[in-house]
């Protein structure tokens, strides 16, 4: 029978020969995700309850990155539970301080093509960027999770959407998504499994394709996958990862799709999303060039290596308008470390960018927030009423591109005006 | 096997219709008699325990609050039959022990139809109009979480039971 990737990937983890959209299914966990806002001090009262530890703590991993580092006592506190929670279940993939967690597990060799991997965060669609089917669940669900391994999970529908040719200068997968996200709605993805396909999106590196997977969460779906293929056998060989098979993991070319999109990458340009919603976007030259006061490059989706490399090609030999701020939080130590390694982190703090530590800072408000009447644009995934801040911030979303050129002009800027302009000397 | 009055409504009821946001700090009791008030504003004053939500296609659509099934639990709807629904609610409303049911022909329900609903078999019989639907059945061990009352007490009875 033909199948889509995300049936391929169920068939597996329920032990099953073949699955169809609809089916309700038991799923074996490979590993499950928590991190210190939704993991042990909400998980734990109810295995306490149960009277349960987790089933196998090699198949944990345990990431404190919201609230980092501890700034009171109810931080402290939380950063407490999250260590205790881990000595006591002997969980050694445990990482604290290390960077954001859909960013640090990839990069610690957690992921791998047609695993099943569950998630205590919304942006738990990152994994499919590996070809692993990873979704998001709340807290009570993860306490059964842990109990048990287990989780139920009905088969959903297969939405394809394919992006041919190639992206121009300085359009990146953050553009890509706010345009879909523009184009479809919020829930465009209808809590499907959304697939994303063609010569654009093969062309792309592994963290642009995290992003794009990661922010599969802004479009509704409830996997966001793409086919592992070279790009992503070299990243897991960097990352201590030499088993696991790819070519297993492919949508059959008949395998019936619930809705096949198809849009042509090279007609894209780079787009930003207005307050408060990632589907209110608009390609850049058509938004108003409204001023702004905080300029942030940080998150899963906009401050890896990658967008740290954007941000520093936009503002090399440049700084940042006197009356901006702009915000860097990148998103693992390690990124970091080999941004320090290329000149990156130099550039960055020339132009004038202050550093935050390696953590989810301000993207949801937990490491510091947004002043009343703040208008920001931000690299992040999501610009809801209030998630950075007062709810009377502003938010607008970008590529850091978009952020870093914007930063230096004081409005909202096309980034390919000053690229075009070449490095300043 | 389930009977009850059938409660129709349309296409899209979201997750801010079942659980309005501005409710969404007052207890469940409270919270619950606003359900569905903004497209049914008799809605609470006329349900009664046993009685079935029947609706078209994606309902619970939204946010994933987990008091938008948790309202109509409360409530007593014994059952929620819909064209379809949005992923998380259908996720949500079976780990409360609400069972929910997705059939095509909800479209043919009227609103106080007398419906008895076996959700083992995926059988839905309108008795007032003598018609006779078929639904998707829940697996077993669906029906065992949904009796033991949802996920927390269904596990609570099966680790219970491993000790003993
Ligand atoms: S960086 Fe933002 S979107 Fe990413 S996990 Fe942290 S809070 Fe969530």
């Amino acid at each position: 029978m033909a199948m889509t990737l995300a049936e391929k990937l169920l068939a597996r983890a329920s032990g099953r020969a073949a699955v169809s959209p609809g089916d309700i299914l038991t799923c074996a966990v490979d590993l499950a995700m928590i991190h210190d806002s939704g993991g042990p001090r909400r998980v734990a009262p109810i295995l306490k309850r149960w009277g349960v530890g987790v089933w196998d703590p090699n198949r944990v991993a345990l990431i404190s990155d919201h609230y980092v580092p501890a700034v009171d006592d109810e931080t402290r506190r939380i950063a407490e539970v999250t260590r205790a929670f881990a000595i006591e279940q002997k969980i050694s993939n445990f990482y604290e301080a290390e960077g954001i967690c859909h960013v640090v597990l990839p990069e610690r060799g957690h992921l791998r093509p047609g695993m099943f991997v569950v998630g205590g965060d919304s942006h738990s669609p990152t994994g499919g960027a590996f070809g692993t089917y990873m979704f998001g669940i709340g807290a009570t669900e993860m306490a059964g999770v842990l109990a048990t391994g287990e989780i139920w999970v009905r088969v959903p529908e297969t939405i394809e959407i394919t992006f041919d040719n190639a992206f121009g200068a300085a359009v990146v997968a953050k553009d890509l998504m706010l345009f879909l996200c523009g184009r479809m709605g919020m829930d465009g993805g209808r809590s499907q499994a959304v697939q994303f396909s063609g010569a654009a999106i093969r062309k792309l590196g592994m963290q642009e394709r995290m992003t794009l997977a990661n922010m599969t969460a802004e479009l509704g779906g409830q996997v966001g996958l793409i086919e592992p293929d070279d790009v992503t056998v070299s990243y897991l060989r960097a990352a201590g990862v030499t088993s696991g098979d790819v070519s297993t993991w492919r949508s059959d070319e008949d395998a019936e799709r619930a809705e096949h999109h198809r849009f042509d990458a090279a007609a894209l340009s780079p787009y930003v999303a207005a307050p408060h919603s990632p589907a209110n976007s608009a390609p850049v030259g058509e938004m108003d060039p409204v001023s702004i006061d905080v300029a942030y490059i940080g998150a899963c989706t906009g401050a890896k290596l990658v967008d740290l490399r954007m941000a520093a090609e936009v503002l090399r030999g440049r700084r940042v308008a006197a009356n901006v701020r702009l915000l860097v939080a990148p998103a693992s130590r390690r990124d970091q470390d080999m941004a320090a390694r290329e000149g990156i982190m130099a550039v960055l703090e020339e132009a004038g960018a202050s550093l935050l530590p390696n953590a989810c800072g301000i993207c949801a408000g937990y490491g510091g927030t947004l002043d009343e009447g703040v208008t920001c644009l931000s690299s992040t995934a999501r610009n809801f009423k209030g998630r950075m801040g007062a709810a009377s911030s502003r938010v607008y979303l970008g590529s850091p591109y978009t952020v870093a050129a914007s930063a230096v002009t004081g409005r909202i800027t096309d980034p390919r005006i000053l690229l075009a302009e070449g490095a300043p000397r | 096997m389930m009977s009850g009055r059938a409660f129709v409504f349309g296409d899209g009821i979201d997750t801010d219709v079942l659980a309005p946001g501005i409710y969404m700090k007052l207890p469940i009791e409270q919270m619950a008699a606003h359900c569905l008030e903004s497209v049914d504003p008799g809605f609470v004053a006329s349900v009664r325990p046993g009685d079935i939500v029947v609706a078209g296609a994606n309902f619970g659509v939204g946010s994933s609050r987990e008091q938008a099934a948790e309202a109509l639990k409360h409530l007593g709807v014994a059952c929620v039959i819909a064209r379809s629904f949005g992923a998380i609610f259908y996720r949500n409303a079976l780990n409360f022990g609400l069972p929910v049911l997705v059939c095509g022909e909800t479209g043919q329900i009227a609103q106080g139809d007398l419906l008895r609903v076996d959700p083992a078999a995926g059988r839905i019989v309108d008795e007032t109009k003598g018609l006779e639907f078929a639904a998707q059945p829940l697996p077993d061990f669906l029906l065992q979480m949904i009796a033991d009352g949802g996920l927390v007490p269904h596990l609570e009875k099966r680790f219970a039971l491993r000790r003993a």
